[in-house]
Formats: C-alpha cells, sequence, structure tokens
C-alpha cells in the first residue's frame, strides 16, 4: 500500500456498510442516520478506516477488513501517553 | 495464535508515533509490532459502542473477531482499571479450539482440559465428565 498522502487532519471513516436496497417507488424514504452502536457479539464486526501509524512502515490508512480471514484483536484505549 | 493486534485511541497517528519513540519503544523493545489507530472524531468508537463523547475519547473496549468477521467476544471496561491479557489470550484459544473441533469449552477452560461434545447424550450428564 503506498504511503498516505500527509495532511493535519485525517478522521476515522465508519461505518462502511453495504449499500441499502433501492427504495420502492412511492415508498416515504427512511431516515439515512445510522444507529450508535452496531457491534454485537455473534454478528458480522462493521468495517471501518482509519490511518494508522505502524512501526517500520509510517503512516498508512488501514480497513478493519483488509484483515478478514484472519483472527483479529480490536483494541481500544482512552489515550496516548495515560497511565494504566 | 496467528492473532493481528489493532489498537486504537482518538490519537492522531503523530501522537502515536511520538508515543512509541518516547514512551512504549522503552517498556517493549523495538516498539509495539501492531498498527496504531487514529479513531479522530470517535466514529469507529461509537458503532463500536465505547466512545465516551463528553470525554472525547474511546474507554477500554476490545473485541475478538474470528476469521468470518464475526464478533466472538467484547470486553469493556472504563478508563481506571488495566485489562488482563492472559484471559484474552484464553479465550482466543478457546475460540479457536470450538472452531477447529466443533466441541465447547466449559468455564475457566484452558488448552488440554475437558471440553464437551453438546449432544443429547450429555444432557443432565455434565457433572459426570466436567470435574471443576
Amino acid at each position: 500500500m503506498p504511503e498516505l498522502k500527509e495532511g493535519c487532519v485525517k478522521p476515522a471513516r465508519g461505518p462502511i456498510l453495504p449499500a441499502p436496497p433501492p427504495p420502492v417507488s412511492g415508498a416515504i424514504p427512511s431516515s439515512q442516520e445510522v444507529p450508535m452502536m452496531l457491534a454485537k457479539v455473534g454478528k458480522e464486526a462493521i468495517d471501518f478506516e482509519a490511518t494508522a501509524f505502524i512501526e517500520g512502515v509510517g503512516f498508512q490508512p488501514v480497513k478493519l477488513s483488509d484483515y478478514k480471514g484472519k483472527w483479529i484483536v480490536l483494541c481500544f484505549y482512552p489515550g496516548d501517553f495515560t497511565f494504566v | 495464535m496467528d492473532v493481528v493486534v489493532l489498537a486504537m485511541s482518538t490519537d492522531s497517528r503523530f501522537v502515536h508515533k511520538i508515543w512509541q519513540e518516547q514512551e512504549l519503544s522503552k517498556m517493549v523493545e523495538g516498539g509495539v509490532p501492531f498498527p496504531m489507530l487514529s479513531d479522530a472524531g470517535g466514529k469507529v468508537g461509537t458503532i463500536y459502542g465505547v466512545y465516551d463523547d463528553a470525554a472525547g475519547v474511546d474507554i477500554r473496549g476490545r473485541f475478538i473477531i474470528d476469521p468470518d468477521f464475526v464478533i466472538r467476544a467484547m470486553e469493556v471496561l472504563t478508563p481506571e482499571v488495566g485489562r488482563n491479557p492472559a484471559e484474552l489470550v484464553r479465550q482466543i484459544k478457546a475460540f479457536q479450539h470450538v472452531r477447529a473441533t466443533g466441541e465447547v469449552t466449559p468455564s475457566g477452560w484452558e488448552p488440554g482440559q475437558v471440553t464437551l461434545k453438546p449432544g443429547p447424550a450429555l444432557v443432565g450428564r455434565v457433572w459426570e465428565v466436567w470435574k471443576p
């Protein structure tokens, strides 16, 4: 993958969901609002894209689905330079 | 175990780089080898139910995802208490065993211990085969 073109701000992108089915003609279009929490055990993981720092590589965009087919541990934490 | 680890916080990739250089590399030789992802904006934390919008950070959540992209386990803690990697490893080994064999693993199972084979013959007889 090519090194990320550098900019100052790069928000994460997600959820990346399959395209919704085309609306039935005459139906009132439903809200496009994304539900708050989508992740559930026993259900498919929700894909996203974010920029990463990788030791020995540098900055690179990473999609969760890049690792499909492997066991993945996705670990959130409150912040760099925190204590625990 | 052949597992990919992805770490994610709301810090930018720049902060991740400096944290690795200034601190993590002094705790882990060569620094942490896994990608450190930036959830700037908290969108990913929101869909995974771990984003604290008052504090603007992702709290301690971890998810085990299998090769079919199905979430098998999640654990979420408020920030004050750190995690137990041994339990994470135990759960991954148990899920990998289940996937490979179709057997199920009782409470606290470690590799090598007895597993259970669900079926009519086992109903009411777990006590005979599993003695914790």
